[in-house]
Protein backbone atom coordinates (compact mmCIF):
# COMPACT_ATOMS: atom_id res chain seq x y z
CA UNK A 1 0.00 0.00 0.00
CA UNK A 2 1.63 3.19 -1.15
CA UNK A 3 0.53 6.66 -0.13
CA UNK A 4 1.60 10.10 -1.29
CA UNK A 5 1.35 12.77 1.39
CA UNK A 6 1.34 16.46 0.63
CA UNK A 7 1.65 18.59 3.73
CA UNK A 8 1.23 22.36 3.79
CA UNK A 9 2.88 22.53 0.42
CA UNK A 10 3.22 25.74 -1.55
CA UNK A 11 5.06 26.41 -4.75
CA UNK A 12 5.68 29.78 -6.27
CA UNK A 13 7.41 30.92 -9.43
CA UNK A 14 8.79 34.40 -8.81
CA UNK A 15 5.79 36.39 -7.60
CA UNK A 16 3.22 33.93 -8.87
CA UNK A 17 1.84 31.42 -6.39
CA UNK A 18 0.96 28.27 -8.31
CA UNK A 19 0.13 26.05 -5.34
CA UNK A 20 -0.92 27.61 -2.05
CA UNK A 21 -0.67 25.71 1.24
CA UNK A 22 -2.15 22.46 -0.02
CA UNK A 23 -2.43 19.38 2.20
CA UNK A 24 -3.81 16.11 0.91
CA UNK A 25 -3.17 12.40 1.02
CA UNK A 26 -3.38 10.26 -2.08
CA UNK A 27 -4.20 6.72 -1.03
CA UNK A 28 -4.58 3.48 -3.00
CA UNK A 29 -7.48 3.56 -5.47
CA UNK A 30 -8.20 6.06 -8.22
CA UNK A 31 -8.10 9.73 -7.26
CA UNK A 32 -9.08 12.50 -9.65
CA UNK A 33 -7.38 15.87 -9.39
CA UNK A 34 -10.00 18.26 -10.72
CA UNK A 35 -9.57 21.93 -11.48
CA UNK A 36 -9.80 24.49 -14.24
CA UNK A 37 -6.85 25.14 -16.55
CA UNK A 38 -4.09 27.01 -14.75
CA UNK A 39 -5.32 25.96 -11.31
CA UNK A 40 -2.01 24.40 -10.33
CA UNK A 41 -2.77 20.76 -11.14
CA UNK A 42 0.36 20.24 -13.23
CA UNK A 43 2.53 21.97 -10.63
CA UNK A 44 1.13 19.66 -7.97
CA UNK A 45 1.66 16.56 -10.13
CA UNK A 46 5.17 17.72 -10.99
CA UNK A 47 5.93 17.95 -7.27
CA UNK A 48 4.45 14.49 -6.67
CA UNK A 49 6.55 13.18 -9.56
CA UNK A 50 9.76 14.69 -8.17
CA UNK A 51 10.27 17.15 -11.02
CA UNK A 52 9.75 20.25 -8.95
CA UNK A 53 10.80 21.12 -5.41
CA UNK A 54 8.08 22.43 -3.10
CA UNK A 55 8.85 26.03 -2.03
CA UNK A 56 7.56 25.15 1.43
CA UNK A 57 6.00 22.04 2.94
CA UNK A 58 6.71 18.44 2.03
CA UNK A 59 5.73 15.89 -0.59
CA UNK A 60 6.51 12.32 0.47
CA UNK A 61 5.98 8.76 -0.72
CA UNK A 62 5.41 6.50 2.29
CA UNK A 63 7.40 8.97 4.37
CA UNK A 64 10.29 9.30 1.92
CA UNK A 65 10.80 12.72 0.32
CA UNK A 66 10.21 12.55 -3.44
CA UNK A 67 12.35 15.52 -4.53
CA UNK A 68 15.95 14.56 -5.35
CA UNK A 69 15.30 10.91 -4.60
CA UNK A 70 15.73 8.74 -7.68
CA UNK A 71 14.86 5.54 -5.86
CA UNK A 72 11.17 6.52 -5.70
CA UNK A 73 10.89 5.84 -9.43
CA UNK A 74 10.98 2.12 -8.75
CA UNK A 75 7.50 2.64 -7.33
CA UNK A 76 6.23 5.60 -9.34
CA UNK A 77 5.15 5.61 -12.97
CA UNK A 78 4.68 8.99 -14.62
CA UNK A 79 2.60 9.89 -17.67
CA UNK A 80 3.46 13.54 -18.45
CA UNK A 81 1.12 15.88 -20.26
CA UNK A 82 3.80 17.07 -22.65
CA UNK A 83 3.75 15.61 -26.12
CA UNK A 84 7.50 15.45 -26.56
CA UNK A 85 8.89 11.94 -26.67
CA UNK A 86 11.79 10.40 -28.54
CA UNK A 87 10.04 10.80 -31.88
CA UNK A 88 12.88 9.20 -33.83
CA UNK A 89 12.28 5.87 -32.07
CA UNK A 90 9.58 3.34 -32.83
CA UNK A 91 6.98 2.73 -30.13
CA UNK A 92 8.61 -0.54 -29.26
CA UNK A 93 12.13 0.92 -29.06
CA UNK A 94 10.80 3.66 -26.78
CA UNK A 95 9.09 1.28 -24.36
CA UNK A 96 12.06 -1.12 -24.40
CA UNK A 97 14.37 1.81 -23.52
CA UNK A 98 12.08 2.76 -20.62
CA UNK A 99 12.06 -0.87 -19.51
CA UNK A 100 15.85 -1.07 -19.60
CA UNK A 101 16.16 2.14 -17.62
CA UNK A 102 14.09 0.40 -14.94
CA UNK A 103 16.53 -2.51 -15.03
CA UNK A 104 14.05 -4.70 -16.92
CA UNK A 105 13.99 -6.08 -20.45
CA UNK A 106 12.11 -6.53 -23.70
CA UNK A 107 9.59 -8.98 -22.24
CA UNK A 108 8.20 -6.43 -19.78
CA UNK A 109 8.10 -3.83 -22.57
CA UNK A 110 6.09 -6.21 -24.75
CA UNK A 111 3.63 -6.86 -21.93
CA UNK A 112 3.16 -3.12 -21.38
CA UNK A 113 2.56 -2.57 -25.11
CA UNK A 114 -0.01 -5.35 -25.06
CA UNK A 115 -1.73 -3.80 -22.04
CA UNK A 116 -2.30 -0.53 -23.91
CA UNK A 117 -3.14 -2.35 -27.18
CA UNK A 118 -0.35 -0.75 -29.15
CA UNK A 119 1.29 -3.89 -30.51
CA UNK A 120 -0.20 -3.30 -33.95
CA UNK A 121 1.74 -0.01 -34.38
CA UNK A 122 4.78 -0.76 -32.22
CA UNK A 123 7.22 -0.80 -35.14
CA UNK A 124 6.17 2.57 -36.48
CA UNK A 125 8.11 5.72 -35.62
CA UNK A 126 6.55 7.71 -32.78
CA UNK A 127 6.66 10.76 -35.07
CA UNK A 128 3.88 9.15 -37.13
CA UNK A 129 1.59 8.51 -34.14
CA UNK A 130 -1.69 10.27 -33.44
CA UNK A 131 -2.15 11.99 -30.10
CA UNK A 132 -4.08 9.07 -28.71
CA UNK A 133 -1.41 6.60 -29.80
CA UNK A 134 1.30 8.74 -28.19
CA UNK A 135 -0.73 8.81 -25.02
CA UNK A 136 -0.96 5.02 -24.97
CA UNK A 137 2.74 4.54 -25.60
CA UNK A 138 3.50 7.01 -22.79
CA UNK A 139 1.17 4.92 -20.65
CA UNK A 140 3.05 1.73 -21.60
CA UNK A 141 6.37 3.38 -20.69
CA UNK A 142 4.96 4.25 -17.25
CA UNK A 143 3.49 0.78 -16.65
CA UNK A 144 6.51 -1.22 -17.71
CA UNK A 145 7.82 -1.74 -14.16
CA UNK A 146 4.38 -2.40 -12.70
CA UNK A 147 4.50 0.65 -10.40
CA UNK A 148 2.48 0.91 -7.22
CA UNK A 149 1.83 4.60 -7.90
CA UNK A 150 0.77 6.01 -11.25
CA UNK A 151 0.66 9.77 -11.86
CA UNK A 152 -1.10 10.96 -15.01
CA UNK A 153 -1.34 14.59 -16.11
CA UNK A 154 -4.46 15.15 -18.26
CA UNK A 155 -4.26 11.61 -19.68
CA UNK A 156 -7.48 11.75 -21.70
CA UNK A 157 -6.56 14.80 -23.77
CA UNK A 158 -6.72 13.96 -27.45
CA UNK A 159 -8.10 10.47 -26.98
CA UNK A 160 -11.11 9.29 -28.93
CA UNK A 161 -14.07 7.89 -26.94
CA UNK A 162 -13.07 4.27 -27.43
CA UNK A 163 -9.48 4.88 -26.31
CA UNK A 164 -10.79 6.89 -23.39
CA UNK A 165 -13.04 4.02 -22.27
CA UNK A 166 -10.16 1.59 -22.60
CA UNK A 167 -7.77 3.72 -20.57
CA UNK A 168 -10.47 4.27 -17.94
CA UNK A 169 -10.96 0.51 -17.65
CA UNK A 170 -7.24 0.04 -17.26
CA UNK A 171 -6.93 2.71 -14.56
CA UNK A 172 -10.01 1.38 -12.78
CA UNK A 173 -8.44 -2.07 -12.77
CA UNK A 174 -5.17 -0.69 -11.40
CA UNK A 175 -7.04 1.13 -8.65
CA UNK A 176 -9.05 -1.99 -7.81
CA UNK A 177 -5.85 -4.02 -7.41
CA UNK A 178 -4.55 -1.69 -4.71
CA UNK A 179 -2.44 0.71 -6.71
CA UNK A 180 -2.43 4.42 -6.09
CA UNK A 181 -3.61 6.10 -9.27
CA UNK A 182 -3.82 9.88 -9.51
CA UNK A 183 -4.91 11.68 -12.66
CA UNK A 184 -5.66 15.31 -13.36
CA UNK A 185 -8.46 16.65 -15.49
CA UNK A 186 -10.44 19.82 -16.01
CA UNK A 187 -13.52 17.89 -17.09
CA UNK A 188 -15.89 16.96 -14.28
CA UNK A 189 -17.61 14.12 -16.17
CA UNK A 190 -14.27 12.49 -16.88
CA UNK A 191 -13.30 12.53 -13.23
CA UNK A 192 -16.76 11.43 -12.15
CA UNK A 193 -16.71 8.37 -14.39
CA UNK A 194 -13.42 7.12 -13.10
CA UNK A 195 -12.43 8.42 -9.70
CA UNK A 196 -13.92 7.23 -6.48
CA UNK A 197 -12.22 10.10 -4.72
CA UNK A 198 -11.85 13.64 -5.99
CA UNK A 199 -9.54 16.45 -4.95
CA UNK A 200 -10.59 19.82 -6.30
CA UNK A 201 -7.97 22.52 -6.77
CA UNK A 202 -8.80 26.09 -7.75
CA UNK A 203 -6.35 28.97 -8.16
CA UNK A 204 -3.66 26.98 -6.36
CA UNK A 205 -5.84 26.23 -3.37
CA UNK A 206 -7.32 22.95 -2.23
CA UNK A 207 -11.02 23.71 -2.66
CA UNK A 208 -12.79 20.46 -1.89
CA UNK A 209 -12.13 16.82 -1.24
CA UNK A 210 -14.37 13.79 -1.16
CA UNK A 211 -16.23 11.23 -3.22
CA UNK A 212 -17.82 12.33 -6.45
CA UNK A 213 -21.34 12.28 -5.01
CA UNK A 214 -20.37 14.88 -2.45
CA UNK A 215 -18.63 17.03 -5.08
CA UNK A 216 -21.53 16.59 -7.50
CA UNK A 217 -24.01 17.62 -4.81
CA UNK A 218 -22.00 20.75 -4.07
CA UNK A 219 -22.02 21.54 -7.75
CA UNK A 220 -25.72 20.94 -8.42
CA UNK A 221 -26.97 22.54 -5.21
CA UNK A 222 -25.32 25.84 -5.98
CA UNK A 223 -27.53 28.63 -7.43
CA UNK A 224 -27.79 28.33 -11.19
CA UNK A 225 -28.33 31.28 -13.48
CA UNK A 226 -30.28 30.99 -16.72
CA UNK A 227 -30.98 33.29 -19.59
CA UNK A 228 -34.48 32.63 -20.97
CA UNK A 229 -36.26 34.18 -23.94
CA UNK A 230 -39.91 33.36 -24.53
CA UNK A 231 -43.03 34.50 -26.33
CA UNK A 232 -44.26 36.17 -23.11
CA UNK A 233 -41.47 36.95 -20.64
CA UNK A 234 -43.61 38.70 -18.00
CA UNK A 235 -46.23 35.94 -17.69
CA UNK A 236 -43.46 33.35 -17.53
CA UNK A 237 -41.59 35.38 -14.88
CA UNK A 238 -44.71 35.69 -12.73
CA UNK A 239 -45.40 31.96 -12.90
CA UNK A 240 -41.81 30.99 -12.11
CA UNK A 241 -41.29 33.34 -9.16
CA UNK A 242 -44.33 31.79 -7.45
CA UNK A 243 -42.34 28.58 -7.07
CA UNK A 244 -39.71 28.19 -4.29
CA UNK A 245 -37.15 26.76 -6.71
CA UNK A 246 -36.63 30.25 -8.12
CA UNK A 247 -34.88 32.88 -6.02
CA UNK A 248 -34.97 35.86 -8.34
CA UNK A 249 -35.88 37.00 -11.82
CA UNK A 250 -34.78 40.09 -13.67
CA UNK A 251 -36.66 41.27 -16.74
CA UNK A 252 -34.01 42.60 -19.08
CA UNK A 253 -35.86 44.88 -21.47
CA UNK A 254 -32.81 45.78 -23.52
CA UNK A 255 -31.91 42.14 -24.10
CA UNK A 256 -35.52 41.03 -24.35
CA UNK A 257 -34.77 38.21 -21.96
CA UNK A 258 -35.18 36.97 -18.41
CA UNK A 259 -32.23 36.40 -16.06
CA UNK A 260 -33.35 33.71 -13.66
CA UNK A 261 -31.62 32.53 -10.55
CA UNK A 262 -32.66 29.01 -9.58
CA UNK A 263 -31.78 27.58 -6.20
CA UNK A 264 -33.19 24.08 -6.66
CA UNK A 265 -31.63 22.82 -9.84
CA UNK A 266 -33.65 19.60 -10.18
CA UNK A 267 -36.99 21.19 -9.43
CA UNK A 268 -36.40 24.21 -11.65
CA UNK A 269 -35.48 22.14 -14.72
CA UNK A 270 -38.78 20.30 -14.30
CA UNK A 271 -40.77 23.46 -13.53
CA UNK A 272 -39.74 25.63 -16.48
CA UNK A 273 -41.14 23.52 -19.37
CA UNK A 274 -44.29 22.68 -17.36
CA UNK A 275 -45.08 26.33 -16.59
CA UNK A 276 -44.46 27.26 -20.22
CA UNK A 277 -46.79 24.55 -21.47
CA UNK A 278 -49.55 25.40 -18.97
CA UNK A 279 -49.43 29.08 -19.98
CA UNK A 280 -49.04 28.40 -23.69
CA UNK A 281 -45.73 30.23 -23.76
CA UNK A 282 -43.11 29.32 -26.33
CA UNK A 283 -39.59 29.03 -24.97
CA UNK A 284 -37.19 30.53 -27.52
CA UNK A 285 -33.92 30.38 -25.60
CA UNK A 286 -32.93 28.56 -22.42
CA UNK A 287 -29.26 28.79 -21.73
CA UNK A 288 -27.26 28.50 -18.54
CA UNK A 289 -25.36 31.75 -18.15
CA UNK A 290 -22.79 30.63 -15.61
CA UNK A 291 -22.09 27.05 -16.54
CA UNK A 292 -18.42 27.61 -17.20
CA UNK A 293 -16.35 25.27 -15.09
CA UNK A 294 -14.62 28.25 -13.52
CA UNK A 295 -17.90 29.52 -12.08
CA UNK A 296 -18.65 26.09 -10.67
CA UNK A 297 -15.22 26.00 -9.12
CA UNK A 298 -15.43 29.52 -7.77
CA UNK A 299 -18.67 28.53 -6.10
CA UNK A 300 -16.96 25.50 -4.60
CA UNK A 301 -14.19 27.62 -3.16
CA UNK A 302 -16.65 29.74 -1.22
CA UNK A 303 -18.92 26.79 -0.33
CA UNK B 1 28.54 5.26 -14.11
CA UNK B 2 27.75 4.35 -17.71
CA UNK B 3 24.30 3.37 -18.87
CA UNK B 4 24.10 1.72 -22.31
CA UNK B 5 20.43 2.63 -22.78
CA UNK B 6 21.09 6.32 -22.12
CA UNK B 7 24.05 6.06 -24.51
CA UNK B 8 21.94 4.49 -27.26
CA UNK B 9 19.25 7.16 -26.95
CA UNK B 10 21.88 9.90 -26.95
CA UNK B 11 23.70 8.58 -30.04
CA UNK B 12 20.46 8.47 -31.97
CA UNK B 13 19.48 11.94 -30.76
CA UNK B 14 22.83 13.48 -31.71
CA UNK B 15 23.22 11.78 -35.07
CA UNK B 16 19.54 11.76 -36.03
CA UNK B 17 18.88 15.49 -36.10
CA UNK B 18 19.24 17.77 -39.08
CA UNK B 19 21.96 19.65 -37.25
CA UNK B 20 24.08 16.50 -37.52
CA UNK B 21 24.70 17.36 -41.18
CA UNK B 22 27.40 19.76 -39.94
CA UNK B 23 29.16 16.74 -38.45
CA UNK B 24 29.63 15.41 -41.96
CA UNK B 25 30.04 18.66 -43.88
CA UNK B 26 32.99 20.10 -41.93
CA UNK B 27 35.23 17.01 -42.11
CA UNK B 28 34.33 16.58 -45.79
CA UNK B 29 35.36 20.20 -46.39
CA UNK B 30 38.66 19.65 -44.57
CA UNK B 31 39.45 16.57 -46.62
CA UNK B 32 38.50 18.37 -49.83
CA UNK B 33 40.81 21.31 -49.04
CA UNK B 34 43.63 18.97 -47.99
CA UNK B 35 43.34 16.97 -51.20
CA UNK B 36 43.28 20.13 -53.32
CA UNK B 37 46.32 21.56 -51.55
CA UNK B 38 48.23 18.32 -52.02
CA UNK B 39 47.34 18.16 -55.72
CA UNK B 40 48.07 21.79 -56.55
CA UNK B 41 50.89 22.66 -54.11
CA UNK B 42 52.39 19.31 -53.23
CA UNK B 43 53.58 18.26 -49.75
CA UNK B 44 54.46 21.28 -47.61
CA UNK B 45 54.94 21.03 -43.83
CA UNK B 46 54.13 24.67 -43.13
CA UNK B 47 50.94 24.65 -45.17
CA UNK B 48 49.92 21.39 -43.51
CA UNK B 49 50.47 22.91 -40.06
CA UNK B 50 48.65 26.12 -41.02
CA UNK B 51 45.62 24.33 -42.46
CA UNK B 52 45.26 21.86 -39.60
CA UNK B 53 45.83 24.59 -37.00
CA UNK B 54 43.77 27.27 -38.68
CA UNK B 55 40.82 25.24 -39.84
CA UNK B 56 40.72 21.83 -38.13
CA UNK B 57 41.70 22.85 -34.59
CA UNK B 58 40.51 26.48 -34.56
CA UNK B 59 37.11 25.98 -36.22
CA UNK B 60 36.13 22.40 -36.94
CA UNK B 61 36.81 20.81 -33.55
CA UNK B 62 34.95 23.46 -31.49
CA UNK B 63 32.01 23.52 -33.93
CA UNK B 64 31.66 19.75 -33.86
CA UNK B 65 32.04 19.95 -30.07
CA UNK B 66 29.09 22.38 -29.94
CA UNK B 67 26.88 20.14 -32.07
CA UNK B 68 27.75 16.95 -30.17
CA UNK B 69 28.02 18.44 -26.67
CA UNK B 70 24.82 20.48 -26.67
CA UNK B 71 23.04 17.96 -28.91
CA UNK B 72 23.60 15.25 -26.30
CA UNK B 73 21.26 16.92 -23.81
CA UNK B 74 19.85 20.35 -24.76
CA UNK B 75 17.07 19.22 -27.15
CA UNK B 76 15.74 16.78 -24.54
CA UNK B 77 15.64 19.50 -21.90
CA UNK B 78 14.07 21.95 -24.36
CA UNK B 79 11.18 19.73 -25.38
CA UNK B 80 10.80 18.06 -21.98
CA UNK B 81 11.41 14.51 -23.21
CA UNK B 82 14.22 14.21 -20.64
CA UNK B 83 11.42 13.46 -18.18
CA UNK B 84 11.56 9.85 -19.40
CA UNK B 85 15.19 9.62 -18.28
CA UNK B 86 14.63 11.50 -15.04
CA UNK B 87 11.61 9.42 -14.00
CA UNK B 88 13.84 6.38 -13.64
CA UNK B 89 15.93 5.02 -10.79
CA UNK B 90 19.12 6.08 -12.60
CA UNK B 91 21.62 8.38 -10.92
CA UNK B 92 21.76 11.85 -12.46
CA UNK B 93 25.55 11.64 -12.51
CA UNK B 94 25.28 8.42 -14.56
CA UNK B 95 23.06 10.19 -17.10
CA UNK B 96 25.54 13.07 -17.41
CA UNK B 97 28.62 10.85 -17.52
CA UNK B 98 27.08 8.63 -20.20
CA UNK B 99 26.06 11.63 -22.28
CA UNK B 100 29.57 13.03 -21.90
CA UNK B 101 31.10 9.78 -23.18
CA UNK B 102 28.79 9.87 -26.19
CA UNK B 103 29.57 13.54 -26.90
CA UNK B 104 33.30 12.85 -26.64
CA UNK B 105 33.07 9.80 -28.90
CA UNK B 106 31.11 11.71 -31.54
CA UNK B 107 33.39 14.76 -31.40
CA UNK B 108 36.50 12.60 -31.63
CA UNK B 109 35.12 10.52 -34.49
CA UNK B 110 34.11 13.53 -36.54
CA UNK B 111 37.09 15.76 -35.74
CA UNK B 112 40.18 13.75 -34.79
CA UNK B 113 39.88 11.06 -37.45
CA UNK B 114 39.41 13.56 -40.33
CA UNK B 115 42.30 15.61 -38.91
CA UNK B 116 44.54 12.56 -39.01
CA UNK B 117 43.50 11.66 -42.57
CA UNK B 118 43.89 15.27 -43.74
CA UNK B 119 47.35 15.39 -42.15
CA UNK B 120 48.44 12.31 -44.01
CA UNK B 121 47.00 13.64 -47.26
CA UNK B 122 48.76 17.00 -46.80
CA UNK B 123 52.33 15.86 -46.07
CA UNK B 124 52.22 12.20 -45.13
CA UNK B 125 52.65 13.01 -41.42
CA UNK B 126 55.94 14.73 -42.14
CA UNK B 127 57.41 16.40 -38.97
CA UNK B 128 54.69 14.48 -37.04
CA UNK B 129 52.21 17.22 -37.98
CA UNK B 130 49.26 14.85 -38.55
CA UNK B 131 49.78 12.99 -35.26
CA UNK B 132 50.35 16.21 -33.30
CA UNK B 133 47.13 17.84 -34.47
CA UNK B 134 45.18 14.60 -34.05
CA UNK B 135 46.27 14.43 -30.41
CA UNK B 136 45.25 18.07 -30.02
CA UNK B 137 41.86 17.28 -31.57
CA UNK B 138 41.40 14.30 -29.24
CA UNK B 139 42.09 16.19 -26.01
CA UNK B 140 40.14 19.24 -27.19
CA UNK B 141 37.18 16.93 -27.94
CA UNK B 142 37.08 15.92 -24.27
CA UNK B 143 37.14 19.45 -22.88
CA UNK B 144 34.70 20.87 -25.46
CA UNK B 145 32.24 18.01 -24.91
CA UNK B 146 32.24 18.61 -21.16
CA UNK B 147 31.88 22.39 -21.57
CA UNK B 148 29.09 22.26 -24.12
CA UNK B 149 27.24 19.50 -22.27
CA UNK B 150 27.24 21.76 -19.22
CA UNK B 151 26.06 24.64 -21.39
CA UNK B 152 23.18 22.42 -22.56
CA UNK B 153 22.04 21.93 -18.96
CA UNK B 154 22.26 25.58 -17.89
CA UNK B 155 20.91 27.51 -20.88
CA UNK B 156 18.02 27.24 -23.29
CA UNK B 157 20.20 28.98 -25.85
CA UNK B 158 23.06 26.52 -25.58
CA UNK B 159 23.67 26.16 -29.31
CA UNK B 160 23.79 29.91 -29.96
CA UNK B 161 26.07 30.58 -27.00
CA UNK B 162 28.18 27.59 -27.99
CA UNK B 163 28.51 28.81 -31.56
CA UNK B 164 29.47 32.31 -30.42
CA UNK B 165 32.05 30.82 -28.09
CA UNK B 166 33.42 28.49 -30.77
CA UNK B 167 33.53 31.02 -33.57
CA UNK B 168 34.27 34.28 -31.79
CA UNK B 169 36.33 33.20 -28.81
CA UNK B 170 38.13 30.10 -30.06
CA UNK B 171 38.45 30.81 -33.78
CA UNK B 172 38.92 34.58 -33.67
CA UNK B 173 40.20 35.76 -30.29
CA UNK B 174 41.87 32.43 -29.50
CA UNK B 175 43.95 32.80 -32.62
CA UNK B 176 44.55 36.55 -32.61
CA UNK B 177 44.29 38.13 -29.16
CA UNK B 178 47.15 37.12 -26.87
CA UNK B 179 45.26 37.44 -23.55
CA UNK B 180 42.33 35.36 -24.69
CA UNK B 181 44.61 32.57 -25.76
CA UNK B 182 45.39 31.53 -22.20
CA UNK B 183 41.71 30.81 -21.64
CA UNK B 184 41.18 28.83 -24.79
CA UNK B 185 40.72 25.09 -25.06
CA UNK B 186 42.37 25.38 -28.45
CA UNK B 187 45.63 26.71 -26.97
CA UNK B 188 45.64 24.07 -24.23
CA UNK B 189 45.33 21.31 -26.78
CA UNK B 190 48.02 22.94 -28.97
CA UNK B 191 50.40 22.78 -26.01
CA UNK B 192 50.34 19.01 -26.44
CA UNK B 193 50.66 19.22 -30.22
CA UNK B 194 53.68 21.51 -29.79
CA UNK B 195 55.55 18.76 -27.91
CA UNK B 196 54.81 16.12 -30.51
CA UNK B 197 55.59 17.91 -33.77
CA UNK B 198 59.04 19.03 -34.83
CA UNK B 199 60.06 22.11 -32.88
CA UNK B 200 58.98 25.49 -34.23
CA UNK B 201 56.15 24.19 -36.42
CA UNK B 202 53.33 24.41 -33.89
CA UNK B 203 53.14 27.03 -31.13
CA UNK B 204 51.01 27.45 -28.04
CA UNK B 205 50.76 30.34 -25.57
CA UNK B 206 50.28 28.00 -22.64
CA UNK B 207 52.90 25.78 -21.05
CA UNK B 208 52.27 22.04 -21.05
CA UNK B 209 51.77 21.52 -17.27
CA UNK B 210 49.29 24.41 -17.08
CA UNK B 211 47.51 23.25 -20.23
CA UNK B 212 47.05 19.70 -18.95
CA UNK B 213 45.84 20.97 -15.56
CA UNK B 214 43.34 23.32 -17.20
CA UNK B 215 42.06 20.63 -19.58
CA UNK B 216 41.56 18.21 -16.71
CA UNK B 217 40.13 20.84 -14.39
CA UNK B 218 37.61 22.19 -16.90
CA UNK B 219 36.46 18.69 -17.87
CA UNK B 220 36.02 17.49 -14.29
CA UNK B 221 34.37 20.66 -12.96
CA UNK B 222 32.04 21.04 -15.97
CA UNK B 223 30.93 17.41 -15.73
CA UNK B 224 30.37 17.59 -11.99
CA UNK B 225 28.41 20.82 -12.27
CA UNK B 226 26.28 19.47 -15.13
CA UNK B 227 25.37 16.53 -12.87
CA UNK B 228 24.38 18.95 -10.10
CA UNK B 229 22.26 20.99 -12.51
CA UNK B 230 20.48 17.87 -13.71
CA UNK B 231 19.70 16.83 -10.13
CA UNK B 232 17.75 20.03 -9.58
CA UNK B 233 16.48 20.45 -13.12
CA UNK B 234 12.94 21.78 -12.91
CA UNK B 235 10.58 20.64 -15.57
CA UNK B 236 8.11 23.46 -15.85
CA UNK B 237 4.52 22.41 -16.32
CA UNK B 238 2.34 23.40 -19.24
CA UNK B 239 0.47 25.91 -17.12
Amino acid sequence: MTTISIEHTSRWFGNVVAVNDVSMTISPGVTGLLGPNGAGKSTLINMMGGFLAPSTGSVTLDGQPIWRNESVYRQIGVVPEREAMYDFLTGREFVVANSELQGLGAREAQEALATVEMEYAQDRKIATYSKGMRQRVKMASALVHNPSVLLLDEPFNGMDPRQRMQLMDLLRHMGATGRTVLFSSHILEEVEQLASHIEVIVAGRHAASGDFRKIRRLMTDRPHRYLVRSSDDRVLAAALIADPSTAGIEVDLAEGALHIQAIDFGRFTELLPRVARENSIRLLTVSPSDESLESVFSYLVTA
Amino acid sequence: MYNPTVARLTYRAVLGRRRAAILFILPALLLLIATSVRIFVGPDDQIAADLLGGFAIAAMVPLIGVIAGTGAIAPEIDDGSIVYLLAKPVKRSTIIFTKLIVAIAVTMAFSAIPTLIAGFILNGNGQQVAIAYTVAALVASIAYSALFLLLGTVSRHAVVIGLIYALVWEALFGSLVPGARTLSVQQWSLALAEKIATEGLIGSDVGLPLAVSLLLGVTVVATWYAGQKLRVLKLAGEE
